[in-house]
């Protein structure tokens, strides 16, 4: 029998896998980002669009020339680098200069990202290292949210294209986004509003039923932790409940603190980013609710209306301990045995 | 019985597609006889076998042809009337030669079996049952080949409340078992009464998985009257038919770390032991022939054949056929199951099944890209023994042996692959834990030698 003569491979078992691989799961969160991307070019425009597509160009370019200077096979093909890019510029607000968010992309994978070895060993989202370096380089661009133009789907507002190093110009600023107008200006917003995205703010921050949609997606296919969202969701919304119930007026109602800033998305895609999270669910729940109360902690009492991005990082930061403590017990290592029935 | 607030399962594991299908129905057959068979000495942990034929001697089925060499040994019986050509090394499926006796079939011979003494499940000692079953050759037919008379033997300190036959079939593809329960439920009865009779067990527990109806009905039926005998259906899950977890699904006990079943009271043989020990007894055999699934894709008569052991897997292969694109034959499960570098290896008597895939399979659906760890945790939501198999996997590629097994519990790993599996990076964590235990072992056994000399 000829078949038989032929070499045959010799592997060790399992000899059958799950087919569930990296760039797959990666693929997928691009993939449930779509919609939140979507909307926001709907809704801010043409600005919008090259914002998210300065950020995935950037992070993509600095990966891949990274990987060729060190004399690595390129990486870009798993599609992590494109969620980083992604994901940084859904975080940046609208009529940014295009030269800042390339300068945030290089700074999130290659010091996010790249400097400490690559997927799987950045102890931080880099997506939020990068906006954290952008925040305190550029702190008012970043917290200035320039009006639309009417044809925003045909022209720009003037910052956008601003040269680097010059000082962006504005046409007009509108208002401050729901956080910001309630910290220091005490004006709630609509919760209509805050669910469907007619507010101010980041691109793809606005609006959070969409956010919703694409963890539910990932989550269904258990591409990503839910226990990590939840917790946070659920500990914002009782910390804050508490809160309000004390003081409706100087605290805002659970639910608005719920939707209105980087929350969801922070909770369902960057806090969710498996390689930063504690890897039980136990562990999962503890960085959760600790994220959790760090935001409400900041909003509320911080010098800034948004911590959500502070808060992740935060949570990264003591992600590796978490597991240290909640490291499951070993079938079979209980101190005695019960013996009989 | 499912009571509230305990279901009869254990925690984590995995659903690997079952895959079972193309051999569940079909009807255990007879394996037709290889022109030279080779049976190794050593088909079971413990001593090799002594043997006690020499050349051109002729041998008739059943007839003893080696000693158990020692308590944790067992005999070999000739699996074929014939003529012993030589002893001489045969191919293992550890990779090492071992010593195996050649034996050419007679043309034409009736291939009558050989029986000697019967054993009586009601009047025998226990002591003679467990010399009975030695004799017999029976080693554990689930693939892990500890010889069954040795762990039957109870020390005075232990003692057995239940005993639970193994009937799990856990791994994919495999369907042996689940015919020999169908077909042979009446020897998995008979079995029984050898096993209880000799631990002094009161009952006994036949742990089927509910993917397997028609063996849970057959046995069932087949319970004698008054026997003390239950048959439990099992949610399927994998590696429900390890002996941990299936004692831990069915009693709800844990075995303590580095301990056997008998310290939580109960003692596990797999149900084709068991049926093994149903049908010789009573005959005074021993061991000839074994139910093995041949299957997988690149098999082409798939199916339950009782095939002699000594049959090399290349004349299995041959007489059922196998596809042009064959790229991976390995004996047992896709789980746990050994590659094999030669298809001259013999059939022993740990081999559950034979299965050969092509590259389709093999492929892992195309990508078989090795990532960094990603630390998703679908691997600590994996283990069933709730290891942290991502921390290992990190410590083991920079060879930190020791550590792995001082504060991870490496030596707890039982290498049922469900981290493996599950882990979307490809790393090969169990390969590396192999690796790992092997050169801890190591260690200790040099620790051990240098203590000794000083």
């Amino acid at each position: 029998m000829t078949s038989l003569q032929k070499t045959l491979e010799i592997r060790s078992s399992p000899h059958i896998g799950s087919g569930n691989s990296v760039d797959t799961i990666m693929f997928h969160v691009v993939l449930a980002l779509v919609p939140v991307s979507a909307y926001s070019i709907y809704a801010f425009g043409l600005t919008s669009l090259l914002t998210l597509l300065t950020a995935i160009a950037a992070c993509v370019v600095t990966e891949h020339l990274l990987c060729r200077l060190n004399g690595r096979a390129t990486t870009v093909g798993d599609w992590s680098v494109v969620i980083t890019g992604l994901l940084l510029g859904l975080t940046l607000p609208p009529g940014i200069p295009l030269w800042m968010v390339a300068v945030g992309g290089v700074i999130a994978v290659g010091l996010g990202k790249f400097l400490f070895g690559g997927l799987g060993y950045n102890p931080f989202n880099p997506a939020l290292v990068g906006r954290a370096v952008l925040q305190a380089t550029f702190p008012v661009a970043l917290t200035s949210w320039p009006v639309m133009p009417a044809d925003r789907f045909s022209s720009l507002p003037t910052s956008t294209l601003a040269w680097p190093f010059v000082e962006p110009t504005y046409d007009a600023i509108s208002g401050a986004t729901p956080l910001a107008a309630w910290k220091f200006e005490q004006q709630t917003t609509a919760t209509a509003d805050l669910l469907f995205g007619s507010t101010t703010g980041s691109t793809g921050e606005t609006c959070a039923i969409l956010i919703l949609l694409g963890g539910v997606y990932l989550a269904s296919r258990r591409m990503m932790s839910w226990h990590i969202p939840v917790a946070i969701l659920l500990t914002v919304a009782m910390f804050s409940g508490i809160l309000n119930l004390a003081d409706p007026t100087t605290y805002a109602s659970p639910l608005f603190m719920l939707l209105s800033g980087g929350l969801m998305l922070g909770a369902v895609f960057m806090a969710s980013d498996m390689v930063g999270s504690p890897m039980t669910r136990k562990g999962c729940v503890i960085y959760g609710v600790m994220i959790g109360v760090l935001v409400v902690l900041i909003r509320v009492w911080g010098g800034m209306p948004e911590g959500v991005m502070y808060a992740i990082l935060l949570g990264n930061a003591a992600a590796p301990h978490i597991d240290n403590l909640v490291q499951p017990r070993v079938y079979g290592s209980a101190k005695t045995q019960e013996g009989g029935t | 019985m499912m009571f509230f607030g305990r279901k009869t399962t254990f925690a984590h594991g995995i659903h690997p597609p079952e895959s079972k299908d193309d051999t569940s129905g079909e009807r255990i057959r007879q394996f037709e006889f290889a022109p030279v068979l080779v049976v190794p000495l050593s088909q079971h942990i413990g001593k090799p076998a002594l043997a006690i034929v020499r050349e051109d001697q002729e041998v008739l089925r059943g007839q003893c042809i080696a000693e158990a060499d020692g308590f944790i040994s067992v005999s070999m019986h000739a699996p074929v009337s014939g003529t012993v050509r030589r002893l001489g090394l045969t191919p293992s499926i550890t990779g090492r030669m071992t010593q195996g006796i050649f034996i050419e079939p007679f043309p034409g011979s009736t291939q009558e079996i050989m029986g000697g003494t019967p054993i009586d499940s009601a009047s025998a000692s226990p002591d003679e049952i467990i010399r009975a079953i030695q004799a017999a050759g029976i080693v554990g037919l689930g693939g892990a080949g500890f010889p069954t008379h040795a762990k039957l033997r109870i020390p005075d300190d232990k003692s057995v409340d239940t005993l639970v036959i193994n009937g799990a079939e856990c791994e994919p593809y495999l369907t042996a078992d689940h015919r020999v329960m169908v077909e042979h439920a009446a020897d998995v009865m008979a079995g029984i009464p050898y096993l209880m009779r000799a631990t002094g067990a009161p009952r006994a527990i036949v742990a089927v998985e509910a993917n397997k109806p028609d063996a849970a009905d057959a046995l069932r039926e087949a319970i004698p009257d008054g026997a003390a005998i239950t048959v439990e259906v099992l949610p399927v899950k994998y590696p429900q038919g390890a002996e941990k977890m299936l004692i831990t699904a069915l009693l709800g006990r844990e075995i303590p770390s580095g301990g056997l079943p008998l310290d939580v009271h109960a003692l596990c043989v797999n149900v084709a032991t068991t049926a093994e020990i149903g049908r010789l007894l009573p005959q005074g055999a021993g061991i000839q022939e074994r139910v093995i699934t041949v299957g997988g894709p690149a098999v082409k008569r798939k199916g339950n054949y009782r095939i002699q052991i000594g049959t090399p897997i290349r004349f299995v292969l041959e007489t059922v056929g196998v596809e042009d694109d064959i790229t991976r034959v390995f004996l047992g499960g896709p789980m746990m199951g050994q590659a094999v570098s030669s298809l001259d290896i013999p059939v022993t008597k740990g081999t559950t099944g034979i299965i050969a895939f092509t590259e389709r399979e093999t492929g892992h659906v195309g990508n078989t890209t090795v990532y960094p760890c990603i630390r998703c945790g679908h691997c600590v939501e994996a283990c069933p023994i709730f290891l942290n198999p991502s921390t290992l996997g990190l410590l083991a590629i920079n060879d930190q042996h020791q550590q792995m097994a001082d504060e991870f519990h490496l030596m707890d790993c039982f290498e049922c692959g469900c981290c493996t599996f599950v882990c979307p990076s490809h790393i090969p964590l169990v390969q590396h834990f192999r690796v790992a235990k092997r050169a801890v072992r190591k260690a200790q056994a040099e620790a051990r030698a240098s203590e000794v000399k000083a």
